[in-house]
């Protein structure tokens, strides 16, 4: 039987000795293969007795699972060698650039705008829009703005060329014609915002002749001048995620409304770094008061019945205090530097219960 | 509205802090908008007594001094000519900070003399340009006192807001009151009791104005001074004018603008020798003209109120006086003038004529009408004493408008509008403070007061006007933050379907690397023409200038101009957009939503993995359709045809359409429109009408519901041959609808002309994917649907099938 073992162990050297995986495929085939020598053995086996048929298949049995074996391993080990062969003439520059793709940005009025309609949305406001070009009912009388008043002179209105009649539509100077509109074709509860293009001839370092105005309006039987405090410190406490942000309400003076206030918020000016918050100094940020009867008059509602408050703020302004732009007429400047570095992602619209 | 704090305590009896009167003028509607005090930038300087000033041993021009500060004696150099021993001179201490130089002073040595200080001059303190020597103080003070004491700079300088509705607080008098009521001090007596005259004023008012117009100056009243003399006006006076930036100019041109802030009776002062005749309130003779104090000559028109003499017009009623019969230094005689004036015809006059004054601001927002003879007694106690001279009787004309009015306040008022409970009491003090006279004794006394208007305040309309005077002066800060009430549970939708795809309109174009921009609603008459634009009726009459003088038809005109601007500035290879309005007409229904675009040079910049391209027509149509995708438009049914506007090329542009409903358009812009605006191409761009985009039907649609097949989909490539002109898109309907069961989709994935397909035809390959649903498709069945796909391809295209 020696030479079974010598069969046995010249097999196994030659299977560890195979270079690749194609000489171990033609060592198998010459093993074990049809005429393969240990197939050629067991061949043999039918000329001997039964009980050396036996012990002699066992024994070659037992050599071809062990070359059988040792074929395997071998195999494997070529595999693994071949793929890291493989593996390592792959291999690329994983810092070269991908390839281009840019997400575009949105510009900061239409971000704040959002801003804007995710807070006062969760207020139950809703959102309302009017023509730009206004006439003057709507822009000025309705709103007990007559031709002689002071405020209507400082208004700096654009005017159309006139009609046939001489009358001239104006470009509306503020979002408050929405009001107007809003309420003769409503009945109250109302309860909107408006945000939009507003005009005015004026241009230099701090006024365009286009910017955004957001208006608001409530009108029932009984909102009082608490709920306008109340309405406008949350939303400055939401907006510029400020909690316990300071608000300042002072009296002052609109022909639509009476009473009528200005509001601050607090603010900072230590190291000359504006910070919104609680501080020593106060900024004005916009204008408010319970409508004037004249004007609910004006609309066809009782102002014994009904009774609300409005106001107004510049969309830009609060845009400017909270995000730090420090140039207004560059916003509408389209300039490409600017909005790459100024836009918004476009992924998903502010939200207060998701944080934005 | 500029005062002093010694302005203001000529009113007001108060030990208050300059703090808290600030505080207290914001919070009652007087909005203080800047506080100076000219003694903060002098603080450092004191007065001091040159005690000896010898000549400088070693330079011919410079003293050495001596200089007494009060507390210490210190050697100064001093270069000033007037520099002598015994004068009364103001000292600045090493380590101050010299205005006038901008240097911090240091203790140094001049030529061997030490010199510890400065003695300064006007200039060098900031106060004036007067550098001819040092300052000289003429009155005595303590050594050592602050110079801004002693010269009586110490007086800040407040300026408010005033509010259109409050002409009464256009003078000193009204802030006063407001504070007194709001508890800063008391308000002083006025003095303003008749004094006697003592002769017949050679000069008369006459009123001729016409019947219907008598209002435009109901009253008039003057009086005649002999005997004046109109030297400079006292010191205290000039400094209060030039505190409030005012130049003073004469006695009697000092008092009528002092009168005019003191009190808001504005004045004028006629020298009497050079009027002609009586004095007339008139309309204006059409086309005559004026040269006022301004040194302007106005044209005059018939709607306009004038004082004229025999020589003619004076003055403007209620805007500016006349040059020709102003007040000199020479003037002995004067008519001084003080009058009402319609605010409105004020205001239009002023407007027409371009004229800003004093008076004009003060007119226009309503003067007291009660208090034109007080006016006239307060301004001849200020002649007498500054020029002396005599005073005639008072003259006047017409008569003083009634005034007398009350207005009711429901005490509960204040809390069903405002949120805060304010006792009636409370309520009728307040107002009585602000000089209203309050009669609580009617039916309903306790809920109900009648409060009398003072004639100082002709804002006040109505009940709500007093609950806006109680509550500030009560203070707004004593209304409470209320929480609004929610009518609903949870919020409801605050946005429309319409306002929702403009958001997701510029989403949709942000994620296609497109930048939003905000641009003006108005362009240049050339760019609105070239967009199909310019309507007559779409100018705008007071444009701010003529760039943007129409209103635009479409933000496409602005993206192309922001798009040559941007190139010019180095980045010609952009993609803008803007969801915006566009104007048809001057109409509320005159304008519309649009998401507009562009996209110029290379849509992807060349890289290491695959080269640049330019832009072209299909990234505008991309964006378009990706839009109307967005916003839920039935992109899959839309039509294309090529009628695209005149800004596109014609050739290489296309409508997207619901039948006669233009949803979009896109295409290269046209050669022209880029010569025009400069812009270099390739340039494509695209609008999308979003209004007009079908609302989807009411109630929340539901989507058909998905069968997934069991079965393997197969897949067939066919190439057809057609001519150049058949729209590629014919054949893809007609394959799809060989079998609409069996064809789920078909790509076009090759056009293709040259060698191999004879001239004037193209081949397009498209492969169709047939999805069965009952059972695995035989070979026949496919063929079958081959040969249809064929047929339908061929009758419908002239196509056939490339060999």
């Amino acid at each position: 039987m020696d030479s079974l073992e010598q069969l046995q162990s010249s097999l196994i050297d030659q299977v560890a000795a195979a270079a690749d995986l194609e000489a171990l495929e033609k060592l198998r085939v010459q093993a074990l293969g049809k005429k393969g020598a240990l197939t050629q053995r067991l061949k043999t086996l039918g000329s001997l007795s039964p009980d050396e048929r036996r012990e002699a298949g066992q024994s070659l049995n037992k050599i071809k699972e062990a070359v059988n074996a040792a074929i395997e391993t071998r195999r494997g080990t070529l595999e693994e060698a071949a793929l890291e062969a493989r593996l390592a003439a792959e291999s690329i520059d994983v810092s070269l650039p991908a390839r281009p793709a840019e997400l575009g940005r949105i510009h900061p009025i239409s971000q704040t705008w959002e801003e804007l309609v995710a807070i006062f949305g969760e207020m139950g406001f809703s959102v309302a829009e009017g023509p730009h070009i206004e006439d003057d009912f709507h822009n000025f009388t309705a709103l007990n703005i007559h031709e002689w008043h002071p405020a209507r002179q400082d208004m700096d209105t654009f005017y159309l060329k006139p009609a046939a009649d001489g009358t001239r539509k104006v470009l509306r100077t503020h979002t408050s014609p929405v009001q107007i509109r809003t309420m003769l074709a409503e009945k109250p509860p109302i309860r909107i915002i408006v945000p939009g293009r507003t005009f005015r001839a004026d241009h230099d370092a701090t006024h365009s002749p286009m910017f955004h105005q957001v208006e608001g309006l409530v009108i029932d039987k009984k909102t009082h001048m608490g709920h306008l405090k109340g309405t406008l410190t949350a939303f400055c406490r939401a907006y510029f995620g400020v909690d316990d942000l300071p608000l300042r309400f002072r009296p002052s003076y609109f022909p639509f409304t009476e009473p009528s206030a200005e509001v601050d918020i607090g603010c900072s000016r230590e190291g000359g770094e504006l910070k919104i918050g609680p501080g020593k100094d106060w900024l004005e940020i916009l204008g408010s008061g319970m409508v004037h009867p004249q004007v609910l008059a004006n609309c066809g509602l009782d102002p014994e019945v009904y009774q609300g408050f409005a106001f107004g703020m510049g969309i830009e302004r609060i845009a400017m205090l909270k995000y730090g732009f420090p140039d207004l007429r560059i916003f509408f400047e389209t300039d490409l530097r600017w909005l790459k570095h100024y836009g918004f992602v476009p992924l998903e619209p502010p939200s207060l219960v998701r944080g934005g | 509205m500029k005062f002093t704090l010694s302005w203001l305590k000529d009113h007001l009896e108060t030990e208050a802090s300059l703090q808290e009167i600030t505080d207290a003028l914001s919070m009652i509607g007087l909005e203080v908008e800047g506080v100076d005090n000219p003694a903060e930038a002098l603080s450092a300087f004191t007065v001091a007594r040159v005690k000896e000033a010898r000549q400088h041993p070693n330079a011919d021009r410079l003293r050495v001094c001596i200089v007494d500060t009060g507390s210490d004696e210190v050697q100064v150099v001093c270069g000033a000519p007037n520099a002598r021993s015994g004068m009364l001179g103001v000292f600045a201490p090493v380590g101050s900070h010299i205005p006038g130089t901008g240097i911090t002073l240091k203790a140094g040595t001049i030529r061997g003399e030490a010199s510890n200080g400065m003695l300064v001059s006007e200039r060098e303190m900031g106060l004036s340009d007067e550098h001819e020597g040092i300052i000289e103080l003429e009155q005595e003070a303590p050594l050592g006192t602050p110079f801004a004491k002693a010269a009586g700079l110490d007086d800040p300088v407040i300026e408010i807001a005033i509010t259109p509705n409050r002409g009464d607080c256009l003078g000193l008098r009204g802030i006063a009151r407001d504070l007194a009521a709001a508890g800063i001090g008391t308000l002083k007596p006025l003095d303003a009791a008749p004094l006697p005259g003592g002769f017949d004023s050679p000069i008369r008012w006459q009123r001729a104005l016409p019947d219907d117009q008598q209002h435009l100056c109901p009253f008039v009243s003057g009086r005649y001074f002999r005997g004046v003399k109109n030297g400079p006006s006292p010191k205290w006076m000039q400094d209060r004018l030039r505190a409030i930036g005012l130049r003073p100019i004469s006695a009697l041109v000092d008092i009528t603008n002092y009168v005019t802030y003191d009190l808001s009776r504005p004045l004028h002062v006629f020298d009497a020798d050079k009027v002609k005749g009586d004095v007339t309130m008139r309309l204006a003779e059409p086309g005559s003209e004026i040269l006022a104090l301004d040194g302007n000559t106005y044209r005059l028109d018939e709607t306009m109120v004038v004082i004229q003499d025999d020589a003619g017009p004076e003055g403007i009623g209620g805007i500016m006086g006349g040059e020709v019969s102003g007040c000199t230094e020479a003037t002995t005689n004067v008519f001084l003038e003080a009058a009402l004036f319609d605010p409105i015809r004020v205001a239009e006059t002023g407007r027409a004529l371009g004229i800003h004054s004093d008076a004009r601001y003060r007119f226009e927002r309503e003067v007291d009408p009660n208090f034109v003879l007080p006016g006239v007694e307060v301004a001849t106690r200020l002649i007498l004493e500054l020029c002396g001279g005599e005073a005639s009787h008072v003259v006047t004309a017409g008569e003083v408008p009634a005034w007398d009015r009350s207005v009711g306040l429901r005490t509960a008022r204040i809390a069903s509008l405002c949120g805060v409970e304010v006792a009636a009491d409370r309520q009728a003090e307040i107002l009585e403070r602000l000089g209203f006279a309050v009669d609580t004794s009617g039916e309903s006394s306790g809920e109900r007061l009648e409060a009398a208007v003072p004639s100082w305040r002709p804002d006040i309309e109505g009940e709500a006007c007093l609950v806006e005077e109680v509550l500030r002066i009560h203070g707004y800060d004593a209304i409470p933050e209320v929480d609004l009430p929610r009518e609903t549970y949870l919020p409801k939708a605050a946005l429309s379907t319409g306002q929702r795809r403009v958001a997701a309109a510029r989403t949709a174009l942000a994620w296609r690397e497109m930048w939003e921009g905000v641009t003006f609603s108005f362009v240049s008459g050339k760019e609105a023409a070239l967009f199909g634009g310019g309507e007559a009726a779409l100018h705008l009459d007071n444009p701010i200038s003529a760039d943007l003088d129409v209103m635009r038809p479409t933000p496409l005109a602005n993206l192309a101009s922001a798009a040559a601007r941007n190139a010019d500035r180095g980045y010609a290879d952009l993609a803008l957009f803007e969801v915006g309005p566009q104007y048809h007409d001057d109409s509320p229904d005159g304008q519309a939503t649009v998401a507009a675009g562009i996209r110029a040079g290379e849509r992807r910049q060349r890289s290491w993995a695959a080269p640049g391209r330019p832009v072209d027509a299909f990234d505008a149509k991309g964006d378009a359709e990706a839009v109307l995708t967005a916003c839920e438009a039935p992109v899959a049914n839309l039509q294309v045809t090529r009628d695209a506007p005149g800004w596109y090329h014609p050739g290489r542009s296309g409508v997207l359409r619901l039948g006669p409903n233009v949803l979009a358009q896109f295409g290269e812009l046209h050669p022209r429109v880029l010569r025009a605006l400069d812009l270099k191409g390739p340039a494509v761009a695209f609008e999308v009408f979003l209004d007009r985009i079908p609302l989807p039907r009411a109630g929340r649609q539901k989507p058909s519901l998905l069968k997934l097949s069991a079965f393997q989909p197969v897949a067939r490539d066919f190439a057809f041959v057609i001519d150049e002109d058949v729209p590629a898109e014919k054949v893809l309907r007609a394959a799809r609808g060989a079998d609409k069961a069996l064809v789920s989709d078909v790509v076009l994935f090759d056009v293709y002309q040259g060698k191999g397909v004879e001239p004037g035809k193209k081949s397009l390959a498209i492969a169709v994917t047939l999805q069965p649903r009952d059972a695995t498709l035989t070979d026949q069945q496919i063929e079958a649907v081959a040969q249809r796909i064929v047929q339908q391809v061929a009758s419908a295209t002239g196509g056939t099938l490339r060999g």
